[in-house]
């Protein structure tokens, strides 16, 4: 078997493990949806909208709820795996570290897009929004890829030690700001007639993914190994 | 080896005298301990570890550790609770690097080739290292794809009929006893036909049947011309099952010698006196 596909099999294997374990144990998607519909309930209620101010409050509700539940869900995937034995299972086996961190962020990017996938529609409705408006779909899933390729990298780091609650927020929230601001305010971008994209905050999401996912696959494997 | 000249065959290293193992393989009579010297150095190195340092937050737990295994040997790693023997083997299956020293097995550098030596090795440990939202199958499907074990789905039914597991394969593994547990981790650490096993205490949780299975997978494993180095408490689990002992103390090793021809109250001797 050839190198490459030796890496994506193993992918594959990994990605396919955490689904199952994750679709037996149902702990990771119903928290971060659960979460994700509270916030966006209680700032709909919260809020008295109206057209002129919806630009400022709507992107703000957004991604405050995919945020915070992918945290959550960031958390979990990781911790499930040092919880039932350690990462020592996975790093045992002759396995390119760059294959376990790419399975890994396509599961936390699974995982809290499946909560995406649900919690849109319900936003789209509580705050009276077109849910095919513009690049809308562009930027929140590029804006999740962001977040979660920090938060993937951090999550191991925050799981060897015993204050993985606390060092996570810690070590993902300063980085993953410059995405945040970029996605809100493309998202409020979206939501003003005529709105353009300037800066080019889309543009500014995308340097970002490519600059973390670059230096998160180099540095997983340091991270990673004791 | 006469264990019961442990008084004067008992050999200290220190950290400053890396001197190497085979030079202290044998302590018996010189007659029998050249025979038994030539004998294993006929065979291939399958562990080679030299001055083997390592420290945790400041604590050295290796002290210098000198070592090594031949292939179709059987060693015992014994030593006190903090002795070393768990850092040691995780060294070796390259879950921890090592400050200083260095480790090589079949000749590969287990920190510059750390993959392909991974691929070498069996490890069962106190953890089982498995999935327990995950069948037994499962888990032994998913560990096949990750050592790309060919025809790894009857690899994988054979083991757990090896195991007697067979009439469970289908069963999540947190419903498992302890014990079958167990025998599930042995089937994974022999999944892709390992040349070194390491077990770490391996005997955890195991029934008398579960013993004997023990001994009848570490007979056919040598017989495949692997090797074995197992930890242990049970003094009287090593002579069955070792062809030679290693103790450490403080991080080093301070006594190494044949079983053969040995009882247990040497054994029992032997250690008192070396973990002292």
């Amino acid at each position: 078997m050839s190198t490459a596909r030796t890496f994506l099999t193993q992918i594959a294997a990994i990605l396919a493990k955490d689904i199952r374990s994750e679709l037996r144990s149902k702990q990771t998607w119903i928290s971060m949806g659960m979460f994700a519909l509270l916030v966006l309930v209680i700032f709909n209620f919260a809020f008295d909208l109206r057209v002129d101010n919806k630009a400022a409050v709507v992107p703000g509700a957004l991604w405050v709820a995919f945020i915070f539940a992918s945290r959550r869900g960031l958390g979990r995937t990781i911790a499930a795996e040092q919880d039932g034995g350690s990462l020592d299972r996975l790093l045992l086996c002759p396995v390119d570290r760059k294959a376990i961190y790419l399975a890994k962020l396509l599961g936390n990017l699974l995982f809290i897009g499946v909560v995406e996938i649900v919690a849109l529609p319900i936003f789209a409705a509580l705050f009276d929004v077109p849910l095919f408006v513009g690049q809308l779909i562009p930027i929140v899933l590029l804006g999740t890829l962001g977040v979660a390729t920090i938060g993937t990298l951090f999550s191991v780091m925050a799981a060897a030690t015993r204050a993985r609650e606390l060092l996570l927020p810690l070590l993902v929230f300063p980085l993953i700001v410059p995405i945040v601001i970029a996605a809100v305010r493309a998202t409020g971008s979206l939501l003003v007639p005529g709105g353009a994209n300037e800066p080019p905050w889309l543009g500014l999401i995308i340097a970002f993914d490519i600059i973390f996912l670059s230096l998160a696959t180099l540095l997983f494997q340091y991270v990673i190994e004791e | 080896m006469t264990f019961d000249r442990v008084g004067t065959s008992l050999n200290r290293s220190s950290d400053s005298s890396p001197v190497p193992p085979t030079s202290n393989y044998n302590q018996s009579s010189p007659a029998q301990s050249d025979a038994a010297f030539s004998d294993a150095s006929d065979k291939i190195h399958m562990v080679e570890i030299r001055t083997l340092k390592k420290s945790y937050a400041l604590k050295p737990v290796l002290r210098g550790i000198n070592l090594d295994v031949r292939q179709g040997e059987r060693v015992a790693l014994l030593g006190a609770n903090g002795a070393g023997k768990t850092t040691l083997l995780r060294i070796l299956a390259c879950l921890t690097r090592p400050d200083r020293g260095t480790v090589f097995i079949l000749g590969l550098d287990s920190v510059q080739q750390a993959q392909q030596v991974r691929a070498l090795i069996g490890f069962v440990a106190h953890q089982p290292y498995l999935y327990p939202e995950l069948t037994a199958l499962e888990n032994l499907l998913f560990f096949a794809r990750m050592y790309a074990v060919k025809q790894g789905r009857e690899r994988a039914v054979t083991l757990l009929q090896r195991v007697g597991l067979e009439r469970r394969m289908h069963e999540r593994v947190g419903t498992f006893s302890r014990g079958q547990v167990q025998r599930l981790a042995w089937a994974r650490a022999l999944l892709h036909s390992p040349r070194l096993l390491l077990l770490d205490e391996p005997d955890t949780g195991l029934d008398q049947q579960g013993h004997e299975l023990v001994n009848a997978l570490l007979t056919e494993h040598v017989e495949q011309s692997g090797s074995v180095l197992f930890t242990t408490h049970q003094l009287e689990r090593v002579l069955p099952l070792a062809g030679r002992v290693v103790i450490l103390g403080a991080g080093r090793v301070v006594f190494t010698g044949e079983t053969a021809n040995v009882d247990l109250d040497a054994l029992q001797r032997t250690y008192q006196r070396a973990t002292v």
